[in-house]
C-alpha cells in the first residue's frame, strides 16, 4: 500500500452521528441471525468488520441499507429512521452507497451508462452533467478510458473500481464495502484497496465487511469483530491485533494471520 | 538449399523464402470437397446417397414448376393445354389472387386500403424492430394502429380519433395521478379514458351521417392472408406486453396479483386454442353486455392474444429467473424504484435471454392463425378450403394453394427468424 498515507488517527472524525444502531435483531424464518446488535458510527470513521463465515457481517450491512429487512430494535441513518416506509428507504439508499463481493455491474450498459443510470434515474441529473460527474469519478479510480467498454470486457479490478465509481456517482454520505476485494486475483486486490484507501482520506465515512487485515491497520480506526450475530468485540486496530481480548476473537485472529 | 547450413546444429536463417501458393488439392473447391463431402468412406457414401435423394425430387419437382400452366380458366383447361405431361395448374393463383390475399368479400375497388396498410405497416414497425432509428419515428408507430383501423374498415374518421383521444386521456389522468400513487394513476387513467370513450361514442353517433370519406368494410368481410396478417401482428404486439405484465405479476410480492396471473398462466395453458377459438366465436359474446354486439375479429383477438401471453409469460419468467438475484440488490442499493428498476436493469436483461422464446411463440402464434378457419372466418386457409376448392372451375388443384399458402407463410416466418438472430447478435454486450 502507499507510503504517504495517514495514520488512521490523523483522519478526522467528527462527534456528528452518521449510523445508529440500536438493539436490532433479524431472524431468517426462526434462525436468529442477528442478536441485539448495538453501533453507532460517526462521520467520518472507517469501520471494518470481520469474524467468521456465516457470523453475520453481511447481513448486517445490508440491513443499514435495507437490502435485508430487520424485525426488531431500530437503525438511523443520518437522522432518518429505517421503517417500512419506502419513502424513508429511498431516502436512505440514495445517501448510502454499497459495493458488493461480485461487483454487480450492469451487463448490458456501457461502463459510463452504468455510472449515470441512477443520479438521472434517481436524482434527476441532467445528462449532460451526469455524465461529467461519471467522467469525474472514472478518472479518481483510474479508468476514464474504459468508459465506453461493457463490463464484460473489464478485468475484475477494473469491475470492482468501476462499481465503487458508480455508488459514488450518486454522492453518497457513507459508503457499506461487503467483501470488495475477496473476488478478485491477488494483483488486482491492491488496485482496489488503494481506491478505497484514498476514499477513507478523503473523510469518506466506511463501513467495510473484510479480512484484509493490512488493511484494517491502515485505514480503519474501529474494528469490529462479529461472531455468531452478535459483536464480540471492538476496539482500535492496533489493540484489536496486538491485544485481543475474547478466546473467540483470539481463535479466529489466529486463524487468519496464523499461516 | 543453400540457405541452412545443415552440418551445423546451430541454425541462422538469411533469406526469406517466397509465399508460395498451396498445392492444387489444398485450395479452394477441392479442399472443401475433399473435407465435407469425401473426407471418410462412409462420408463418401452419404454424399452419394444425398445427391440421389435430390436428384429424385428435382426430377419430380422441376418440371412440375417449370411446365407449370399460368393462364387458364379452370382445372380442365389447365389438363387441355397439359395434354397429360406433368405440370402444375398455377393459373389457379392468377385466377383468385385477389380472394387468397384478401378474402371473397372485400370490395375490390378498396383493395389499396389494406394496401397502404400493409405498407405503412413497416415504416411503424421500423423503428420498433431497429432502434438505431431515430425515437421520433415512435410517433408514427403510436398512430398506425387507429390509421391501420380507419384504412382497413373504413367507416366515420371520428371513431379512430376518439379511440387515440381516449388514450391520450387516459395517459395523462394516469401521469398526473401516478405521482400520488402507482394504483391511483393506474385505475384513473382507465376510468378517464373509459369516460372519454362513451361520451365519444355518443358524439360519433350524433355526428356522423352515412357519407363517409372511406366506406365501411365489416369486420365479417375481412378475409385472405390479410386476415392472418392482421391477426397475427395485432396478437403478437399485443401479447408481449401482457405476458411481460403477467411475468411480473406472477414474481410480485403481492398475493392477489400474484394469485390472478399463476391461476390465469396455468389455465390458459392447459386449453388447446381451438377450444378458446370456439369459445369465442359462440361463447365470449354472453360475457359482453347484450346490446354491445362485440365484434368477432376483436373476440378472436382477445383469445389468441390471451393464449400467447401466458406463453409469453412464461418465456420472460425463465429469463427473469436467469438474472442474478445481484442485479436487483445493485439497482435496490443505487435507489432506482420498482418500475425503473424493471425497465431499465431487469427487463432489458431478461427479455433479451428470452428473445428466442419469444420469436419461437410469435411464429407460432402467426401460424395459428390458420385455425380461424375452424371457426368459419376466411382467412387464406379457409379461403382455399372454403370457396376456391369448392368451385367448380377449381376443385381438385390442392398442391399449387397450398404450396403457394405455405410460401406466404414460410417468407413471413423466415424473416421473423431471421430478425431474432440479428437482433441477438446486436444485443450481446456480455463479451463473455
Ligand atoms: N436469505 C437467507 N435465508 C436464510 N438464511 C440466510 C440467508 N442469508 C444468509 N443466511 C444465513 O445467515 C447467516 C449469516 O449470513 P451472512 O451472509 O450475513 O454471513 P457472513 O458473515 O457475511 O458470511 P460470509 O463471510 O460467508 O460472507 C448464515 O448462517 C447464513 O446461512
Ligand atoms: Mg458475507
Amino acid at each position: 500500500m502507499t507510503e504517504a498515507v495517514k495514520s488512521p488517527a490523523q483522519m478526522t472524525v467528527s462527534d456528528e452521528v452518521a449510523i445508529s444502531i440500536h438493539k436490532m435483531n433479524k431472524w431468517y424464518g426462526t434462525f436468529h441471525v442477528l442478536r441485539d446488535i448495538d453501533l453507532t458510527v460517526n462521520r467520518g470513521e472507517r469501520i471494518v468488520i470481520c469474524g467468521p463465515s456465516g457470523s453475520g457481517k453481511s447481513t448486517l450491512i445490508r440491513c443499514i441499507n435495507a437490502l435485508e429487512e430487520h424485525q426488531k430494535g431500530t437503525i438511523e441513518v443520518d437522522g432518518t429512521l429505517l421503517s417500512s416506509d419506502l419513502k424513508n428507504i429511498d431516502k436512505i439508499r440514495s445517501e448510502v452507497g454499497m459495493c458488493f463481493q461480485h461487483f454487480n455491474l450492469f451487463p448490458h450498459l456501457t461502463i459510463l451508462e452504468n455510472c449515470t443510470l441512477a443520479p438521472i434515474w434517481v436524482r434527476k441529473t441532467p445528462k449532460k452533467e451526469a455524465e461529467e460527474i461519471a467522467m469525474h469519478f472514472l478518472e479518481k479510480v483510474k479508468i476514464p478510458d474504459q468508459a465506453d467498454k461493457y463490463p464484460g470486457q473489464l478485468s475484475g479490478g477494473q469491475q470492482q473500481r468501476v462499481a465503487i465509481a458508480r455508488s459514488l456517482c450518486m454522492r453518497p454520505r457513507i459508503m457499506l464495502f461487503d467483501e470488495p476485494t475477496s473476488a478478485l486475483d491477488p494483483e488486482m486486490i491492491k488496485e482496489v484497496l488503494d481506491t478505497m484507501i484514498e476514499l477513507a482520506e478523503e473523510g469518506m465515512t466506511m463501513l467495510c465487511v473484510t479480512h484484509e487485515m493490512g488493511f484494517a491497520r491502515q485505514v480503519a480506526n474501529r474494528v469490529i469483530f462479529m461472531d455468531q450475530g452478535q459483536i464480540v468485540e471492538q476496539n482500535e486496530p492496533e489493540e484489536f491485533f496486538n491485544n485481543p481480548q475474547s478466546p473467540r476473537t483470539q481463535l479466529f485472529l489466529s486463524q487468519i494471520l496464523g499461516h | 538449399m543453400s540457405d541452412t547450413h545443415a552440418e551445423s546444429i546451430r541454425f541462422v536463417r538469411e533469406t526469406t523464402l517466397p509465399q508460395a501458393e498451396p498445392p492444387v488439392a489444398e485450395r479452394g473447391i477441392y479442399k472443401w470437397g475433399r473435407e465435407n463431402l469425401f473426407a471418410t468412406p462412409g462420408n463418401a457414401l452419404l454424399t452419394l446417397i444425398a445427391l440421389y435423394v435430390i436428384y429424385v425430387v428435382l426430377s419430380a419437382v422441376l418440371p412440375w414448376l417449370l411446365n407449370g400452366v399460368w393462364n387458364a380458366s379452370s382445372l380442365s383447361e389447365c389438363r387441355e393445354i397439359l395434354a397429360g405431361e406433368t405440370g402444375g395448374c398455377f393459373a389457379v393463383l392468377v385466377d383468385r389472387w385477389q380472394q387468397l390475399l384478401f378474402g371473397f368479400k372485400y370490395p375490390s375497388a378498396e383493395y389499396w386500403r389494406p394496401a397502404l396498410a400493409f405498407v405503412l405497416f413497416f415504416v411503424a414497425a421500423a423503428p420498433v424492430l431497429f432502434f438505431d432509428l431515430p425515437r421520433k419515428m415512435l410517433a408514427f408507430t403510436a398512430l398506425f394502429p387507429f390509421l391501420a383501423y380507419w384504412l382497413i374498415w373504413g367507416g366515420p374518421v371520428l371513431v379512430p380519433v376518439v379511440a387515440l383521444v381516449g388514450f391520450v386521456v387516459g395517459y395523462l389522468a394516469y401521469a398526473k395521478l401516478v405521482t400520488r400513487s402507482f394504483a391511483g394513476g393506474f385505475f384513473g387513467g382507465i376510468a378517464a379514458a373509459a369516460v372519454t370513450w362513451i361520451i365519444g361514442g355518443f358524439i360519433v353517433d350524433w355526428l356522423s351521417g352515412p357519407s363517409s370519406l372511406l366506406r365501411a368494410v365489416p369486420s365479417r368481410d375481412l378475409g385472405g392472408y390479410m386476415l392472418n396478417f392482421m391477426l397475427g401482428v395485432t396478437c403478437v404486439s399485443l401479447s408481449v406486453p401482457f405476458g411481460i405484465a403477467l411475468a411480473l405479476g406472477r414474481q410480485s410480492s403481492m398475493p392477489l396479483i400474484k394469485w390472478v396471473s399463476v391461476v390465469f398462466i396455468e389455465f390458459i395453458r392447459g386449453v388447446p386454442l381451438i377450444t378458446l377459438l370456439f369459445v369465442a366465436s359462440v361463447m365470449l359474446a354472453y360475457f359482453f353486455p347484450p346490446d354491445s354486439n362485440v365484434d368477432l375479429f376483436l373476440r378472436v383477438v382477445i383469445m389468441i392474444t390471451m393464449f400467447s401471453s401466458a406463453y409469453i409469460a412464461e418465456v420472460i419468467r425463465g429469463g427473469l429467473a436467469a438474472l442474478p438475484k445481484g442485479q436487483y440488490e445493485a439497482a435496490d442499493s443505487l435507489g432506482l424504484d420498482y418500475a425503473q428498476a424493471m425497465r431499465l436493469i431487469i427487463l432489458p436483461q431478461a427479455l433479451k435471454i428470452s428473445i428466442p422464446g419469444i420469436v419461437n411463440i410469435a411464429v407460432g402464434l402467426f401460424k395459428d392463425t390458420t385455425l380461424v378457419s375452424v371457426i368459419s372466418m376466411f382467412d387464406l386457409v379457409g379461403m382455399i378450403r372454403g370457396p376456391i376448392l369448392a368451385s367448380t372451375d377449381w376443385n381438385g388443384v390442392y398442391w399449387e394453394l397450398l404450396g403457394f399458402a405455405a410460401l406466404l407463410f414460410f417468407v413471413v416466418c423466415y424473416g421473423i427468424s431471421q430478425y431474432s438472430q440479428w437482433l441477438e447478435r446486436r444485443l450481446a454486450t456480455d463479451h463473455r
